[in-house]
């Protein structure tokens, strides 16, 4: 279980984050959803221990995280970003093993690993060989997404992992992802800004604006039984034109 | 066993035997450059030893002080330069006393050459003849002759007034003229008597007469050979050799020799060879493309290598570390980025010469300390900028995925910022190839040589054969590092600088 409790954290002048505090139950899916600038992603680094927080705690389990077991906490996280994250200079393979290969992981070891990861991540194994800048984008967030699995990690943190893609991969591979989680049972966290996407993984949805939680609960909650004025616009604004069209 | 032992034994001994040397040194004037070449070749042709002239290596403290330090082993010196710079004695003393007194440093004066380069006065071939004027005390009787002397020579005790007083001379001591000058003042018959040195080339060039100093009142400068004592002991024959240069030279035969180079052109070492009589003077002709390729050139291109080389080894080891220092630890940005930036605004002529008295000495150590200090500021910087323009998503992303900031730099951050680091190699490479021409005024060699020459003797085409190859190795090296772009910078980098 991972925990934020009373977490704050200044930004910028403009922008300060909490007191926020939330839980993330073990094997759960959660999407936070939100406005730019509302401190989705915030949270994710915050997790991840990227940034510290001013005031709070984040926990893992009982473990309060901080700069003396961050490293060892981030080895049961995956972390995977917008652009994949994916380092130019080595080849996705390279990419997905380094964790391993630093933890000095028996080699044998490293390749079954890197096979099993290919058919959960549906990636040709003999994609490993290329550069990441030789991928398509579809490829290179499931390659990201095998570097984050190496270690088989409890946790994986998902910051618009499909932002870059276009529409038809994005739909294909959210099918994919929703199935891979069910697969791997972790506690996902994934951030995204489309509604739609947020639906389609989640039970339950986080919207954050300003810093500060709005409301928490299913997409259906959010919809019929608005905390805010403000949910009931960020939800209609996200109607797609064709379903106005339809209607 | 044994046989292995005996053998090293002996290859070792072969090498020791082999590797015998002789360095020559001489200081920055032409007949210096000269005399170096004459006494270079004359042991060269001995045969007991693999022989180097380092040329116009500087003034005489700075001569002296190689010598002292071993760096040379030999170079012509003046008896009076000894007796008043070097041992700054109180007496006058003869190459005896000389000798007494460079014992206990473990250096010893021999071989009169055979002149004597001091001052003296001149007058036209024509008019001294026409007043039979031959020595300095046959100008008493002439007090209406015009005296033109140089600033310098009336100003010194040992110069105009003393030998006013020592001759009793009539003449009202003249206003300072430029020594330049005064050739063609003389040459215009403007003035009658002309201060200057005794083997000047100029002396024949314009059919002056040198009037005896009949008092002796001028120093004696012989010029002899000054060397490091243990020479005769340790290479006999080159010493035998040597010795037998004893008397060789007489003033005109110097003058003859000053004026080929100075006012004909020729480069020392053809002066030395026409002089040795050695006819191989259309071997290495006075061409440019003949000097480019004199013998000396693989010396040379070697030690400018070798100087650009181990400069920029040193610089890479302290300024990749000091550039990571300066972007992991924020609060050392500042002074480490100033500093290194200060360096780069010495001159490189007085960083040099600041170096000689911290090292004590002159010649390859002070001149590999001020390159590698001047290779510094485009390495760090680089490495610097390199790593800081790491976008900030992939050093995130290594930081999430659990690696420590050790690994992350070695396998993440430095491969990534390898370009910008191996653009500054090559930056700080290409300026060490200029500067380290500059290098050979403080002696440590180089194409630089030929360039201080060049200088010294107003000689283009030797100047030419000193900076087209310098040039050349900083295209050389410029390519060497489009290579080496390609072999060590992450091919990933490229295709993904490709798909841009």
């Amino acid at each position: 279980m991972i925990r934020l409790d009373q977490v704050t954290r200044t930004l910028s002048p403009r922008f300060a984050l909490g007191p926020l505090s939330l839980e993330f139950g073990d094997g759960t899916t959660s999407v936070l959803i939100g406005p730019s600038g509302g401190g989705k992603s915030t949270v994710l680094r915050l997790i991840a221990g990227l940034v510290a927080p001013d005031g709070g705690r984040v926990l893992f389990g009982n473990d309060v995280l901080a700069p003396g077991n961050a490293q060892a906490l981030r080895q049961r996280m995956g972390y995977v970003i917008q652009e994949g994250g994916l380092f130019p200079h080595l080849t996705a393979g390279e990419n997905v093993a380094l964790v391993g290969r630093y933890l000095k992981r028996p080699p044998g070891e490293l390749r079954a690993r890197l096979e099993d990861l290919c058919e959960i991540a549906a990636i040709t194994p003999s994609l490993l060989a290329r550069y990441p800048a030789e991928l398509s984008g579809g490829q290179r967030q499931r390659v990201a997404l095998m570097r984050a699995l190496l270690l088989d990690p409890n946790v994986l943190l998902l910051d618009e992992p499909l932002g870059a893609l276009d529409p038809v991969t994005r739909r294909g591979l959210q099918e994919e992802l929703k199935s891979i989680f069910a697969r791997v049972r972790k506690t996902v966290i994934m951030v995204t800004h489309d509604m739609a996407e947020a639906a389609h993984f989640a039970g339950e949805l986080i919207l954050l604006r300003e810093g500060r939680v709005l409301q928490r609960g299913s997409l259906d909650d959010l919809v019929k039984r608005p905390a805010d004025p403000y949910v009931t616009e960020f939800v209609s604004a996200h109607r797609s034109p064709l379903d106005r069209a339809r209607t | 066993m044994k046989i292995l032992f005996a053998a090293a034994a002996i290859f070792l001994a072969g090498t020791a035997f082999c590797a015998q040397t002789l360095t020559v040194g001489s200081k920055r004037f032409t007949e210096s450059y000269i005399l170096g070449e004459i006494v270079a070749m004359t042991a060269q042709h001995a045969g007991d030893a693999q022989v180097l002239h380092r040329p116009g290596l500087g003034n005489t403290g700075i001569v002296y002080a190689a010598l002292k330090n071993g760096e040379i082993d030999v170079y012509p010196e003046y008896t009076g330069t000894i007796e008043r710079e070097i041992l700054k004695a109180s007496g006058p003393l003869d190459l005896e006393g000389l000798n007494r007194e460079l014992a206990p440093l473990g250096l010893a004066a021999a071989v009169p050459l055979g002149f004597n380069n001091t001052y003296a006065l001149a007058m036209q071939e024509d008019r001294a003849r026409a007043l039979g004027v031959r020595t300095i005390s046959d100008l008493v009787s002439h007090a209406d002759v015009v005296m033109g002397l140089s600033q310098e020579f009336i100003a010194r005790a040992d110069g105009w007034p003393g030998l006013k007083k020592a001759y009793g001379l009539p003449h009202d001591t003249p206003r300072g003229l430029d020594h330049g000058l005064a050739y063609a003042a003389i040459a215009a018959g403007q003035v009658d008597v002309i201060d200057a040195y005794t083997t000047d080339a100029k002396i024949g060039r314009y059919k002056l007469r040198v009037l005896e100093d009949d008092r002796h009142f001028f120093p004696t400068y012989d010029a002899v050979l000054l060397y490091r004592a243990d020479l005769p002991r340790r290479l006999p024959r080159t010493w035998e050799a040597l010795s037998r240069l004893r008397g060789s030279l007489d003033e005109n035969r110097m003058i003859a020799l000053n004026a080929r180079a100075e006012l004909d052109g020729k480069s020392f070492a053809d002066v030395a060879r026409e002089f040795l009589g050695e006819r191989q003077s259309n071997v290495a002709g006075n061409g440019l493309l003949a000097r480019l390729f004199a013998p000396d050139f693989g010396r040379l291109a070697f030690e400018h290598v070798t100087l650009v080389g181990l400069s920029l080894l040193a610089a890479i080891a302290i300024g990749m570390p000091l550039g990571v220092l300066a972007f992991r630890v924020s609060a050392s940005r500042r002074w480490v980025l100033s500093a290194v930036g200060v360096i780069q605004t010495v001159p490189s002529l007085a960083l040099f010469a600041f170096l000689i008295p911290l090292f004590g000495k002159i010649g390859s150590v002070p001149a590999l300390m001020a390159l590698f200090l001047y290779a510094l500021l485009p390495i760090v910087r680089n490495t610097y900028t390199g790593l800081s323009d790491i976008a900030p998503a992939l050093r995130e992303s290594a930081i999430a995925l659990g690696l420590s900031p050790a690994y992350r730099l070695r396998v993440v951050e430095l491969p990534l910022a390898a370009r910008a680091i191996l653009a500054g190699v090559k930056t700080s490479a290409v300026i060490n190839v200029g500067t380290a021409t500059i290098a050979a005024f403080i002696g440590a060699g180089g194409f630089g040589e030929r360039i201080a020459q060049g200088l010294a003797l107003n000689d283009n085409s030797m100047l030419l054969a000193g900076a087209i190859p310098a040039a050349a190795l900083a295209l050389i090296v410029d390519g060497l590092f489009e290579l080496l772009d390609r072999w060590l910078v992450p091919a990933g980098l490229r295709q993904a600088k490709a798909a841009d």
